[in-house]
């Protein structure tokens, strides 16, 4: 699993059947020491209820599709938790409440 | 045309080497994995020269912070009783006690023992 930020939401109305009615986000990865985006993007389908600013990190390949939302789906990226903090090196470089 | 992106990067279904840096702590996740944790894992080399990646893996053996584990990756990583069918692609399958590359041993996790620079 990758950590990313949720900097946007994609929208698509023509799409297969089978991913209607699940929500796409732009998200973009992030290097933990600094947080800061590193210019990868990628569209992940959401499995957690994820908002755009938060730090979630995602599941890729197969194991995507391991959700109750993307079960059976073309899922390749799935949000699988939404971050509440970050601890690196024995210190809190991120912590989901002070940074809301 | 070759993505060039796909050879810089480890991350994909190799299993790796890293070096366990942080913790991510989550409540909002949509897998039920009890008893576990993830943890950051900054990738390196056998020799334990760090790399600029990192990535989420679930600690699977107890791995602590500044520990070289192996990391699976990819449904391998499923392939276990607590992350069969979860939404898991990386997890820390072993903590590395040593490493010998061409007769020599290039990483020893007692550290004391490796600055002396004793052969098996």
């Amino acid at each position: 699993m990758i950590l990313a930020r949720v900097v946007g939401t994609v929208v698509s109305t023509r799409k297969e059947p089978k991913i209607e009615g699940i929500k796409f986000l732009l998200i973009e990865k992030i290097n933990p020491e600094s947080l800061q985006g590193t210019g990868d993007y990628l569209v992940a389908m959401d499995s957690v209820g994820a908002n755009v600013g938060e730090i979630v990190f995602y599941a890729a390949g197969s194991s995507a599709r391991m959700t109750a939302v993307t079960e059976g789906r073309p899922a390749d990226t799935t949000i699988t938790a939404i971050v509440d903090a970050i601890e690196l090196s024995g210190k809190y470089v991120y912590h989901k409440e002070i940074a809301d | 045309m070759l993505n060039t992106n796909l050879f810089n990067t480890d991350i994909g279904c190799e299993m790796i080497f890293g070096k366990v840096t942080g913790t991510i702590i989550s409540t909002r996740k949509s897998d039920t994995t009890e008893g576990t944790k993830y943890l950051l894992v900054q990738l390196c080399t056998q020799k334990e020269t760090l790399k600029s990646s990192y990535l989420v893996a679930l600690d699977l053996v107890g791995a602590g912070p500044g520990e070289m584990v192996i990391v699976s990756q990819g449904s391998s990583a499923r392939q276990t009783n607590r992350t069969f069918e979860k939404p898991i692609d990386a997890v820390i399958a072993g903590i590395v006690d040593l490493v010998e590359e061409e007769g020599k041993v290039v990483y020893r996790k007692d550290k004391t023992v490796r600055g002396k620079n004793r052969d098996l």
